[in-house]
């Protein structure tokens, strides 16, 4: 850390002296920037640590222990150890004592569809936005004339906020809505299995494109001119111009995009909850991760946490292998930049 | 200038530090001013209830303060959706504020907030005399034997008819003979009938309706499940049986009570199943066409029953108070009000005798008809996960039906029986 905020290129062997007051020096900068930076990291503590802390600690303890036969009042609960993370992952519950494989239609029963939902939703926006993003960051990137009223008349879907355009594509996709009208279908978009889940993919995609095509854009715009006029002086074809040139020195932009994008994706909440709720085929085709927690808030608030805290592992693992295989610098260090420039 | 940033840095933490801490204690205080057992005095309340469109609770709460100047009410109204409503007393219950003293609670929550010690027992210094109001009513708001909750409007559903389609048909009073009526639907080209099959709370209120009208039950009084009964076979067979022949159409996969609603409205169903606010709807909203061509009869079988009562929060410091506001709202006077301003049904017995109100409003009749056959859903603090269990299997069972797949009814209904089981009993 303090190697990147002291750049001290000495032309001259410094002397003792000299070389004692670069140290302090450093010291002394590094004090202060753990001072202005002290707000930042109480505020972040309260905010975001703390709930994470007491979430994970509730996830060990269980809201109640049964019932009182004879008030018919909750027992307080207690430490349960890991039994609500089993709950979840080899989906078990408790009944008339035992533990049994957890029946359909409890919230347990779902976790693995919702794993499985949450991922495809994330799969496939991600690159159907990516490709659009693209598509869209390239039109926008050449100069003609109009260009600042496309961008901003682009970045309007973005801004609407995701409950009025859940409600929006809501009633798009209604029974005898607009859609079925125009295209003369009797889809129910809101209730078949893959329909709800296409109805979702469709509206977050509407939503998100822009926000990855700004992203995109703003990669595109530090390419320099130059290397593609060298190109076409060596005689490259467009594709080739896109694949050999454009593609690689967009990968550092890229890939922080599609990175911001899928961490975005996998914790989707207020659009299947607002447009389907969680519903569509069997009754929880859309229901991803958070929704689940929602419900299960419902009843058990520890069990919830024990989800949530699930959901935040699966997460920070993807952000991991992210960050880890495909370099993704999103702290803008310049010993990353070099490695990855390197690679090029 | 170092110095400057050093002491505005230190500055900045201090001011977000104290912040902080204030916002986490003030909490706290909330808590600590409440203690479990709250106080019983005499002052003013809250009330708490869900959206109040057509505006009686505040011409209520106005009658109230100008009799009470020392004890004046204040209405806080939340949203419209029940889980919303639920989540916001659960949140404020959990955390024992004091800051909700009386509050609306639907009929299905009694057991669930009162097993959680959240509720105050009507009884010794906060009894309510219960003998006013009608019999299944009272019963929504008991728990364990003990009165937790007191009524406040009570709801059933009732049955919607094309009168110009049926002409001289009588009237189906049962399952079956709605569905031989459907032939009628058939003729004129629309579908024949619809009640609530989302995935939602009114889908656990119709397969309620369709158990216990086919003579069974879904849970006894200790909360086990009696789902393994021939009875319950029939009456989930009625609705599968239904949506594969087309009687129900597949888009009643979508219906809540709205679309419902908007189906019959538009002049595209026969038979509606619904609550009686969709009286005053059909003959007022602009997308109405038929008026003047539906009649209402009672539910053709045993319908559920809905409604909100009025309870104490454990943790009130007005307790006292709370009791002769809960009186207040279950007077004749507010009871008159309600049901003339907001379509609510009174909760005394006397109301649905006297004239001048049977006058005004004829459904009041129908509505009795069906509250006397009404069945409460299940009664049980594990009231989420038991709806829970009912949605999901239902929807997968209906769906499958809709779709022309077996929807193995045996197999959904022990689903159903094992997730109530695993859900925890109170026996």
């Amino acid at each position: 850390m303090t190697s990147s905020v002291v750049q001290a290129p000495a032309p001259l062997p410094p002397s003792r002296a000299g070389r004692e007051s670069a140290e302090a020096n450093r010291r002394r900068i590094t004090r202060v920037a753990l001072y202005l930076l002290a707000p930042t990291i109480v505020a972040m503590a309260i905010v975001v640590a703390y709930p994470i802390v007491i979430s994970i600690i509730n996830s060990f303890q269980s809201d109640f222990s049964g019932i009182d036969p004879k008030t018919g009042l909750f027992q307080q609960g207690g430490f349960v150890g890991l039994e609500n993370y089993t709950n979840w992952l080899l989906q078990q519950c408790q009944s008339g004592g035992k533990t049994v494989s957890c029946p359909a239609g409890t919230n347990e029963s779902q976790f693995y569809d919702s794993v499985f939902a949450t991922f495809l939703f994330t799969v496939v926006t991600v690159a159907l936005e990516t490709a659009f993003g693209m598509w869209m960051a390239l039109i926008m990137n050449r100069s003609f004339r109009g260009r600042g009223i496309l961008r901003a008349a682009v970045l309007v879907p973005w801004a609407i906020p995701t409950a009025v355009t859940a409600k929006l594509w809501y009633f798009i996709f209604a029974t005898n809505g607009v859609l079925n009208t125009v295209l003369g279908l009797h889809t129910l978009w809101t209730a078949d299995l893959w329909a709800s889940r296409w109805a979702i993919i469709i509206a977050d995609t509407w939503k998100t494109t822009p926000f990855m095509a700004l992203l995109i854009l703003a990669g595109l715009q530090l390419i320099p001119e130059d290397v593609y006029e060298a190109a076409r002086m060596d005689g490259a074809s467009t594709a080739q111009q896109f694949v050999r040139i454009t593609l690689p020195l967009l990968k550092p932009a890229l890939v922080v995009a599609i990175l911001f994008r899928t961490l975005d994706a996998l914790r989707m909440y207020d659009l299947p909850a607002i447009l389907t709720q969680g519903g569509g085929g069997g009754g929880d085709a859309t229901t991803t991760l958070s929704i689940l927690v929602v419900r299960e808030l419902r009843s058990h608030i520890d069990s919830a946490s024990a989800l949530s805290t699930i959901t935040f592992i699966i997460i920070f693992a993807v952000a991991f292998i992210f960050i880890r295989l495909l370099g993704a610098n999103i702290t803008g260090s310049e010993k990353k930049a070099r490695k990855v420039a390197k690679e090029l | 200038m170092r110095k400057a940033m050093r002491v505005a840095a230190a500055g900045a933490t201090l001011a977000l530090t104290t912040l902080g801490l204030v916002a986490c204690s003030s909490s706290g205080g909330g808590a600590g001013g409440g203690s479990s057992s709250g106080g019983g005095g005499t002052g003013p309340i809250t009330y708490v209830q869900g959206k109040d469109t057509s505006g009686v609770v505040n011409k209520l709460a106005a009658i109230w303060n100008q009799a009470h100047p020392k004890e004046k009410v204040t209405v806080k109204q939340q949203s419209d959706q029940a889980d919303q409503q639920h989540d916001d007393l659960a949140q404020h219950l959990q955390q024992k504020l004091s800051d909700y003293d009386v509050f609306s609670t639907d009929v299905v929550w009694t057991a669930e907030f009162a097993a959680k010690g959240w509720l105050q027992p009507l009884t010794g210094a906060y009894k309510l005399d219960t003998s006013p109001f009608l019999p299944s009513v009272v019963k929504t708001g008991q728990y364990h034997g003990v009165q937790y909750a007191a009524p406040s409007s009570t709801d059933s559903q009732i049955l919607f008819y094309r009168k110009d389609l049926l002409g001289s048909t009588p009237v189906p009073t049962t399952w079956d003979e709605m569905m031989k009526d459907c032939s009628i639907a058939k003729k004129a080209n629309i579908p024949c009938y619809t009640g609530q099959f989302a995935k939602y709370e009114g889908l656990t209120v119709n397969f309620n309706e369709a158990i216990t009208s086919a003579g069974g039950t879904v849970v006894d009084d200790k909360g086990n499940p009696t789902l393994d009964t021939p009875e319950a076979k029939a009456g989930l067979t009625r609705l599968t049986t239904a949506f594969a022949d087309g009687n129900i159409p597949k888009a009643a996969l979508t219906y809540q009570e709205a679309q419902g609603l908007s189906a019959f409205e538009t002049g595209k169903m026969l038979f509606l199943t619904n609550w009686p606010y969709a009286v005053s709807a059909i003959k007022t909203d602009g997308t109405s066409v038929v008026k003047n061509k539906f009649g209402i009869a009672g539910y053709p079988g045993k319908s559920a029953v809905g409604g909100h009562n009025l309870a104490i929060s454990a943790y009130s410091n007005h307790k006292a108070t709370a009791l002769k506001f809960i009186e207040f709202m279950e007077s004749d006077q507010a009871q008159k009000m309600n049901i003339q301003v907001a379509s609510l049904a009174p909760v005394r017995s006397s109301s649905y005798t006297d004239a001048s109100l049977t006058q005004q409003f004829p459904y009041l009749t129908t509505l009795k008809a069906s509250l006397d056959n009404a069945v409460a859903r299940p009664i049980s603090p594990y009231y989420p996960a038991i709806t829970t269990a009912i949605e999901n299997n239902t929807y997968k069972a209906l769906t499958a039906a809709a779709n022309g797949q077996n929807p193995d009814v045996s197999g959904t209904l022990s689903s159903i029986a094992a997730a109530i089981k695993a859900a925890g009993t109170t026996g």
